[in-house]
C-alpha cells in the first residue's frame, strides 16, 4: 500500500496542478483573448511560443528555465535582486516551470473558444449599453464556458502527468518538489513494484476518469487542443 | 428631435465611401441602395461599432465621432439601439434574459417602456420563458427588436431587419414595425435594398449607389423623381398619403389624395383613416383619350411632366401629375413615339393595381 512518502508527493502533486491551473486561467484567459482578436503579425510568432511545449521534449524547457533560475540567469537576476534567492529546486520554481510547461493546454481551447464567439455577440452587447469588461463577464464568460472547462481540465491534468521538467527543475525533493510521477520513478528504481503499481494504477484511472468526463461534457473537445 | 449628421470617407479600392448627410431626428429614413453601397457601413459608423477615420458624426449637438477633437464615443454610451440582419440573441440567455439585457443596464428613471407591453407589442409575450433555440425567424427578430427597444435608445437603427426572413415572415413582422412608429415616436434608421418595404415603413429616403448619395429627401417626392428611378428597376413607383373617404356597397372603397380618387378593393378601414398607397411604374399605362369600355377602374386624368429612361432597353419612364400628385409610368419606347408623348402631353392615366401600404 501507499506510505507517508506517497501521500505526501500526491498532496504536492494535488497543490502543484490546481495553482497552476487557477495562475494559468488567470494569465491564460487575456493571452488567449489576445490571440483570438489581434489583427497584429505578431500573433504568429506568440502563437508558436505558446505552443511549443507541445512539441519540444521537457527536458529542453526544463533546462533552459534552469539556466534562466540560476544565479546568472535573467529570472534569477530578478528574483537575487528581489531577496529571493534562486528559484531552481523549489515549489515555486516548479510552479512557474509547470505554469510555461502546461500554457497551450489552457491558452489554446481558450483561443477557439474564443474565435468561435466571433464579432457579433460583443457588438450586440455594446448597443444593449454593456461596456467592454460588462460584456467580457455577461457574454463572453458564458459562451466560452466549454473553453474554460476544457482548459481547466487539460492543464490540471497535463501538470500532473509532469516528469522531464519536475526532474529538471524540482529535482525530486521530498515535500518540496517530489511530486507523483517521481515517486513512481523512484519506486521503479528501488524496485519497490507494488507501490508503483498503485500510484501508476491511480494516474491511469484518474486521467482516464478525467478525459471521459470531459470528451462527455464537450465532445467538441475530442478535436484536440490543436486547431 | 434634433438632426442627425454623417459624414464619412473611405477609399479601399474596390470599395469607396464619400458622403455627407444630414438626416432628419424624427420618423423613418431609410438608406436604400444595392449591397455594396455602403449603406450598412454608414450604420455602423453612425453606431460606433465601425471607427473609420476622419468621419464625423453627430446627434444634434451631441457630437459622437470627430477625430480632430479626438472625440470618439464608445457604442454602448451613444443611448442607441442596434437591430442586426440576424436575430443574434444571446444563446446562453433564455427569451425574458435578453430582453432584459439592456433594460437592467439603464437607472430606472431611464426605462421608458415596460416589459411585458413591448413584449405584447411584438407579439412575444407568450415566449418569454422559452429557450431562445426554440423560436422560429420571425419570433427571434421580434425578440430581437423587443430586447433593442427595452434599452430605451434614443434613435433606432435597423439593418435590414427582415432581409434573413422569407415572405411570410416579413409579412408578420412589418406591421410591428408600423405599430413601432405610432406607438413609440423613436426616431429610426432603417437600411435596406427593398423598395417596397422603403416605401411602405420611411418617411425619409437616402438613395446610396456605390458608395455616393444620389438623392437625399422626403419619401414621396425622391421616389418620384424620374432620374432615381431606374435605381429601383421593377419595384420603380410613387407613394401617394391619401385617406379613406368612403365605401361603397359593392366592396370598394374611395381613397382620396390631392389628384383625385383611387378606387380599391374595401378594407377594413375606418373612415378619415390614413393610408399610404403604393402604384409601380409598371401597372400604370397611358392613352391620350379616355378609355371606353376599359375594366380598369382608376383612369385619372394626367398631365406629362417628364420623360426619362426606363432602365431596361424598349422602355422609357414617364413622369405624370395628378393635379400636384406625381405618377410614373413604365411604357414601351415605341408607344411614347406613336402617341407623341412629351412634357405637357395631357394623358389618361391606367392604374392597373394600387397596393395599399397601411
Amino acid at each position: 500500500m501507499l506510505d507517508a512518502s506517497d501521500f505526501a508527493a500526491i498532496w504536492l502533486t494535488l497543490k502543484l496542478a490546481t495553482l497552476v491551473t487557477l495562475l494559468l486561467l488567470l494569465f491564460g484567459t487575456p493571452l488567449a483573448w489576445w490571440l483570438a482578436r489581434t489583427r497584429s503579425r505578431a500573433k504568429r510568432v506568440v502563437g508558436a511560443l505558446v505552443a511549443l511545449p507541445l512539441v519540444l521534449p521537457p527536458t529542453v524547457i526544463g533546462f533552459y528555465l534552469l539556466l534562466a533560475m540560476g544565479p546568472n540567469g535573467p529570472l534569477g537576476h530578478l528574483t537575487g535582486a528581489l531577496g529571493l534567492g534562486t528559484l531552481a529546486f523549489t515549489f515555486t520554481g516548479l510552479v512557474i516551470a509547470s505554469v510555461f510547461y502546461s500554457l497551450p493546454f489552457v491558452v489554446q481551447p481558450l483561443q477557439n473558444a474564443f474565435e468561435a464567439i466571433g464579432e457579433r455577440p460583443l457588438e450586440v452587447a455594446a448597443t444593449l449599453r454593456a461596456g467592454p469588461w460588462d460584456t467580457f463577464w455577461s457574454v463572453v464568460v458564458p459562451l466560452a464556458r466549454p473553453g474554460f472547462v476544457t482548459g481547466a481540465i487539460l492543464g490540471f491534468a497535463h501538470t500532473i502527468g509532469e516528469f522531464g521538467v519536475v526532474l529538471m527543475i524540482g529535482g525530486n525533493i521530498p515535500d518540496k518538489t517530489r511530486v507523483v510521477s517521481t515517486q513512481i520513478y523512484d519506486h521503479v528504481e528501488a524496485m519497490e513494484y507494488a507501490q508503483a503499481h498503485w500510484l501508476a494504477g491511480g494516474m491511469l484511472v484518474f486521467s482516464f476518469v478525467v478525459l471521459l468526463t470531459l470528451y462527455t461534457l464537450y465532445p467538441q473537445s475530442m478535436r484536440g487542443t490543436q486547431r | 428631435m434634433t438632426p442627425i449628421s454623417l459624414a464619412c470617407r473611405i477609399d479601399r479600392g474596390a470599395f469607396s465611401l464619400d458622403v455627407d448627410l444630414a438626416l432628419p431626428g424624427r420618423g423613418v429614413t431609410a438608406l436604400f441602395g444595392h449591397s455594396g453601397s455602403g449603406k450598412t457601413t454608414l450604420l455602423r459608423v453612425l453606431a460606433g461599432l465601425e471607427r473609420v477615420p476622419g468621419a464625423r458624426v453627430a446627434l444634434g449637438d451631441e457630437v459622437w465621432q470627430d477625430d480632430a477633437r479626438k472625440v470618439f464615443v464608445p457604442t454602448h454610451e451613444r443611448g442607441i439601439g442596434y437591430v442586426f440582419q440576424e436575430a443574434s440573441l444571446f444563446p446562453h440567455l433564455s427569451v425574458r434574459a435578453n430582453l432584459e439585457f439592456g433594460r437592467k443596464r439603464l437607472k430606472p428613471a431611464e426605462r421608458r417602456f415596460d416589459l411585458l407591453a413591448v413584449a405584447e407589442l411584438l407579439g412575444i409575450d407568450r415566449l418569454l420563458d422559452a429557450s431562445t433555440a426554440t423560436l422560429s425567424g420571425g419570433e427571434r427578430q421580434r425578440a430581437a427588436i423587443a430586447r433593442t427597444l427595452l434599452a430605451s435608445p434614443r434613435l433606432l437603427l435597423m439593418d435590414e431587419p427582415l432581409a434573413a426572413l422569407d415572405m411570410r415572415r416579413k409579412l408578420e413582422i412589418l406591421p410591428y414595425l408600423e405599430r413601432l412608429q405610432d406607438e413609440l415616436a423613436l426616431p429610426v434608421v432603417y437600411v435596406s435594398h427593398a423598395a417596397d418595404e422603403v416605401a411602405r415603413l420611411a418617411d425619409y429616403l437616402v438613395v446610396l449607389e456605390e458608395g455616393r448619395v444620389l438623392a437625399s429627401g422626403p419619401l414621396a417626392a425622391t421616389l418620384a423623381r424620374l432620374d432615381l428611378a431606374a435605381n429601383f428597376q421593377d419595384d420603380a413607383g410613387v407613394m401617394i398619403e391619401t385617406h379613406l373617404q368612403a365605401h361603397d356597397a359593392d366592396g370598394l372603397s374611395h381613397l382620396a389624395f390631392s389628384g383625385g380618387v383611387l378606387l380599391v378593393g374595401r378594407r377594413g378601414v375606418a373612415i378619415d383613416t390614413r393610408v399610404r398607397c403604393r402604384i409601380h411604374a409598371r401597372d400604370v399605362s397611358l392613352a391620350l383619350e379616355r378609355p371606353r369600355g376599359s375594366s380598369i377602374t382608376n383612369i385619372l386624368p394626367a398631365r406629362v411632366d417628364a420623360v426619362g429612361p426606363g432602365g431596361t432597353p424598349g422602355q422609357v419612364l414617364v413622369r405624370l401629375l395628378v393635379g400636384d400628385t406625381a405618377l410614373l409610368a413604365r411604357i414601351t419606347e415605341r408607344s411614347r413615339r406613336e402617341l407623341a408623348i412629351a412634357p405637357g402631353s395631357a394623358v389618361w392615366a391606367q392604374v392597373k393595381a394600387v397596393a395599399l401600404l397601411a
